[in-house]
C-alpha cells in the first residue's frame, strides 16, 4: 500500500500559494517583521511571520466568515487550492471514501479571545453562537469536511509542533484501512494577545526586535524562535486509487514515519529524537546514506538544537547529510510547520534544489552540513523531515520521489509509531 | 414596531453571512432556512442578535424550530413589545 501526495495548497508568511512560497523560499526571502495583527509593542516578543495580503472575502463565501477564525480561513483556502491542484471534486470519490485529518496546536484562539471578551465585557448574549466550534482544535477538519462533503474518517491530531507530521501519518493509516483520499496537513496560528501570552509563558519565544537576528537555529546566537501563521494542506491518496482516476500529478510518496516521546526530564534516559529518525528510516526501508536532505525542526533553543544536531550526527555521521531549515524565513508555524516542510521537501524533489537556512552562521559545535545563505542545486530522491512539539513529541517522516521515477519504486510503506 | 423581512435579512447576513448561490433578495418568506443555507446555529445567532438589537426575547428551542423566515417573523412579532 503506497500513500501519494497528489495535491498541495500553501498559505505561508513568505508566499500565498505554493508557487509564490517556493519562489520566495528558494530566493531566501524571509517574512519576519513586527507584529501587525495586534499591537505587540509592549510585549517582550514583538516579531511574527504573518501571511500578508490575505483577503478571506475574496476566496470564501460570506456565510463562512462570521463562523471562522483567521487560521481556519487560511486552512479553507489552502484546502481549496490543494484539491484543485489534485483535480479532485465532490464527485471524484464516494463522500465516505474521503476524509480530513489535520493538526492543530491551539484552535481558533483569536476568535475565542474576542468572544470571551464579549462575554465578560457585555454579557452572554453578545457571544457568537459560532463560538460553539470556531475555537476548537478540530475546527479546520470540520470546516474542510463540510465544504467539500468529505464524510470518511476524519479527526484532528494535537501534538503541538510535531502535529503537521503526525497528521500525515494518521492520514496514511486511514488510507491503509481503506479510505481512498485524505485531506491532511496543518494550518495554524494564534497571533493575538491571548495566544501571545500563552506562547511567552512557554519560554521559547525570541525577544529580539531584529528580524534578521530573532530566529537563528544552530547559531551561537540562538535565543528562541519567532512564531508565525499558516502552513500547508496536502491531498493524500492511495496509489491505486490515484492511478485509477488518472491523478494529474504526483509530488511524491510518504515512505516512512516514526514518532517517539521524550523521557521524563531528570530520568537520565536519552532524548527520543534519534529513535524517531531511525524508526522512520527503518519504516521507509532506507539506509542513512540514501537520505539526500534533512529538514530540521530547528528549535533555536540552544539545548534543543544540540539534541537535534547530536541525533542527526549520530545517525548520519558528522556533516554527512545536507540539513536545512527554511522555517527561518517564515517563523515556526506550530501545527502548520511540519506540513509546510513536507511540501518544501516534495518541491525540492521535483525541482532538484534545496532551499536555504537564512540568517544563520552555524556554530562549530553543531557538526552539520547546514545549507545556509543560498539554495543548493542537487538531486533529491529522499528527504527526511523532523518536527518536535513542546512536552516531548518527536516525529520523523521520510518522503521520496514517486514510484516510477524512483529507484525504489517497489518498496512498501511502513508505519513504526513508537509511543515509548 | 414589527420586525420586517428586511430587518430579518439584515440580521441574518450580519450574523451568519450568505451562502454561495443563495439569492436573499428574492421572495424568500416561505423558503426554508435549510434551502437558504442557514442551520440551527445560524438561527441561534439570529435569535441572540434579535435580543440585543430589538429586545425580542425568543426561546432558543423555538427559534431553532422555525423552518422559514415567515415562521421566525411570526414568532418574533408575537413576542414583540415585551421588555427584554
Amino acid at each position: 500500500m503506497t500513500t501519494l501526495v497528489t495535491g498541495i495548497g500553501v498559505v505561508a508568511p513568505n508566499g500565498l500559494g505554493a508557487d509564490d512560497f517556493w519562489a520566495a523560499t528558494l530566493a531566501g526571502r524571509g517574512a519576519l517583521s513586527p507584529v501587525r495583527r495586534f499591537d505587540a509593542r509592549d510585549y517582550p516578543a514583538r516579531l511574527a511571520g504573518e501571511v500578508p495580503g490575505f483577503d478571506a472575502a475574496a476566496y470564501l463565501p460570506s456565510r463562512l466568515l462570521p463562523q471562522t477564525d483567521h487560521m481556519t480561513r487560511l486552512a479553507l483556502v489552502a484546502a481549496d487550492w490543494a484539491l484543485a491542484d489534485a483535480g479532485v471534486g465532490p464527485d471524484t470519490y464516494d463522500p465516505y471514501d474521503m476524509g480530513v485529518i489535520t493538526a492543530s496546536s491551539a484552535g481558533g484562539f483569536e476568535f475565542g479571545q474576542r468572544e470571551l471578551r464579549n462575554l465578560w465585557s457585555q454579557g452572554s448574549e453578545y457571544v457568537s453562537a459560532y463560538q460553539a466550534f470556531a475555537w476548537f482544535y478540530a475546527v479546520n477538519t470540520g470546516q474542510i469536511s463540510i465544504r467539500h462533503q468529505m464524510k470518511g474518517p476524519s479527526g484532528v491530531v494535537v501534538t503541538d509542533q510535531a502535529g503537521g507530521l503526525d497528521a500525515l501519518a494518521q492520514a496514511h493509516r486511514q488510507l491503509v484501512r481503506g479510505s481512498r483520499l485524505i485531506v491532511s496537513g496543518g494550518v495554524d496560528g494564534s497571533l493575538c494577545p491571548w495566544g501571545w501570552v500563552a506562547q511567552l509563558a512557554g519560554g521559547r519565544l525570541s525577544t529580539s526586535a531584529d528580524p534578521d537576528r530573532a530566529f537563528q537555529p544552530f547559531d551561537d546566537a540562538a535565543a528562541g524562535h519567532v512564531p508565525g501563521e499558516g502552513g500547508a494542506i496536502l491531498v493524500l491518496e492511495d496509489a491505486g486509487a490515484a492511478a485509477e482516476r488518472g491523478a494529474p500529478r504526483v509530488y511524491g510518496e510518504l515512505a516512512g514515519y516514526a514518532a517517539t516521546f521524550d523521557p521524563l526530564p531528570g530520568s537520565g534516559r536519552p532524548p527520543g529524537l534519534r529513535r524517531a529518525i531511525e524508526g522512520a528510516l527503518d519504516a521507509a526501508g532506507v539506509e542513512p546514506a540514501e537520505i539526500d536532505i534533512v529538514f530540521a525542526d530547528a528549535a533555536a533553543v540552544p539545548e534543543l538544537d544540540q539534541v537535534e544536531s547530536d541525533a542527526i550526527t549520530a545517525v548520519f555521521g558528522p556533516g554527512a547529510v545536507p540539513v536545512t531549515a527554511p522555517k527561518t524565513m517564515t517563523g515556526r508555524l506550530y501545527a502548520g510547520g511540519g506540513a509546510l516542510d513536507v511540501v518544501a521537501a516534495l518541491l525540492a524533489i521535483r525541482d532538484g534544489v534545496v532551499p536555504p537556512t537564512v540568517n544563520v552562521e552555524r556554530a562549530a559545535r553543531h557538526r552539520l552540513d547546514l545549507v545556509t545563505s543560498r539554495a543548493r542545486p542537487m538531486t533529491v530522491s529522499r528527504a527526511l523531515v523532523l518536527a518536535r512539539g513542546h512536552g516531548g513529541f518527536n516525529s520523523a517522516l521520510v518522503v521520496r520521489a514517486a514510484p516510477g521515477t524512483s529507484r525504489h519504486a517497489n518498496e512498501e510503506v511502513h508505519d513504526a509509531t513508537d509511543s515509548g | 414596531m414589527r420586525l420586517t423581512l428586511d430587518d430579518l435579512k439584515r440580521v441574518l447576513i450580519e450574523g451568519s453571512g450568505a451562502g454561495e448561490g443563495v439569492d436573499l433578495d428574492g421572495d424568500i418568506l416561505d423558503v426554508t432556512f435549510e434551502q437558504l443555507g442557514y442551520d440551527s446555529l445560524a438561527l441561534l445567532e439570529t435569535a441572540s442578535r434579535l435580543a440585543r438589537e430589538y429586545r425580542i426575547d425568543l426561546d432558543d428551542d423555538a427559534a431553532v424550530a422555525a423552518s422559514t423566515p415567515r415562521d421566525l417573523l411570526d414568532l418574533a412579532n408575537a413576542t414583540e413589545g415585551e421588555p427584554a
